[in-house]
């Protein structure tokens, strides 16, 4: 019913390494989601929030351990028209080519929340700028073992002045920092929310969304 | 539905499938507007590419979902449903507005959403 055309328009959904068995047998199980294939029908809006960070932090795996629909993978193509008025150009780069994934939460019986998975690399900034526009939010990831990493996808949200969350994803032999060593490494301000989480869990995920949406409900109710 | 007109078609370029069109006249429809396909009869004529957007949008689906069940991207994706919903063959639940992203009542939704999954 779901059948794949005969010609691929671009590569299989492309490896993310590094994500744990998890995530890959998530991936795996549940080739298509049978009745769950569609929203509610009494939904009325979708929301979004982003889930950013290096490639092989867990995205993937974390919006797998979350979404109700088996991830799906899209590739964008995106224009840099419009991103080059406000910015300047980075590349004489005319298009720019980005894998997202993405998973789905329904909140409730009308509204449905989106999670987009948006790699934190410059050169996919035109993505963001798109993905970005209407975002509630987004929850960027830390891999302990090499926090640098991290560093451009918080550059990107604070230049898009999009309130966000940050969620050390815990490997099994990450370095033990303090939480002050790590507010001070990533330069966050005193407000943003550092929460520990382990992608492959579904409750551990949860929470860190949860720590956001709390972060975002107190950062809209202060400033009027 | 099983051999789908998506199917059939030959291996072609996006910008041939959009008519050499790179974007729709309006603001785009944003990766997750929800769409599903309306009632309305279609023209014999419709592009393969357009039925096959209307055989999955049965129910609701976002933009992305959609594009990902197609294998195409949403920037193609979202020339094509222009035109559908020019024609009534679909209807979007607009995703919500930019100017809402403040919206208090609209997060706790959320945030409830959320708890009652732990």
């Amino acid at each position: 019913m779901d059948s794949k055309a005969d010609f691929e328009p671009w590569p299989e959904a492309p490896a993310h390494p590094g994500q744990g068995a998890a995530g890959r047998a998530a991936a795996a199980a549940d080739p298509a989601p049978g009745g769950g294939k569609y929203v509610a029908s009494s939904v009325r809006g979708a929301a979004k929030i982003l889930v950013v960070g290096p490639l092989g932090v867990g995205k993937t795996t974390l919006i797998g351990t979350v979404s109700e629909i088996k991830p799906l993978f899209t590739e964008a193509v995106m224009t840099r028209a419009g991103a080059a008025v406000d910015t300047p150009a980075q590349s004489t780069k005319t298009t720019t080519t980005v894998a997202l994934d993405f998973g789905r939460i329904t909140i409730d019986e009308d509204l449905v929340l989106y999670l987009f998975g948006t790699p934190g690399q410059h050169r996919f900034l035109p993505a963001w700028r798109d993905l970005a526009k209407g975002a509630l939010g987004a929850l960027a990831l830390i891999d302990p073992r090499d926090v640098a990493a991290s560093f451009d996808a918080l550059g990107h949200l604070e230049d898009l002045d999009l309130p966000f969350a940050v969620a050390v994803n815990v490997f099994p032999d990450s370095p033990q920092h303090t939480e002050d060593e790590l507010r001070m490494a990533l330069d966050l301000l005193p407000g943003t929310p550092l929460v520990r989480c382990d992608a492959r869990d579904g409750t551990s995920s949860n929470q860190a969304l949860i720590a956001l949406v709390r972060h975002l409900i107190l950062a809209a109710t202060e400033s009027p | 539905m099983t051999n789908g007109p998506w199917e059939r078609t030959s291996p072609v370029r996006p910008y041939v499938i959009t008519g050499g069109r790179a974007e729709s006249a309006g603001e785009p429809l944003s990766w997750e507007s929800l769409i599903m396909a309306t009632d309305a009869a279609f023209p014999a004529t419709l592009q393969p590419e357009h039925l096959a957007i209307l055989t999955h949008c049965q129910g609701l689906l976002s933009v992305a979902e959609v594009a990902a069940h197609l294998g195409q991207p949403p920037s193609v994706l979202q020339v094509l449903l222009a035109d559908l919903l020019e024609w009534g063959l679909i209807v979007t639940r607009p995703p919500i507005p930019p100017a809402e992203r403040a919206d208090v009542t609209m997060l706790r939704k959320v945030l409830s959403g959320l708890e009652s999954r732990l």
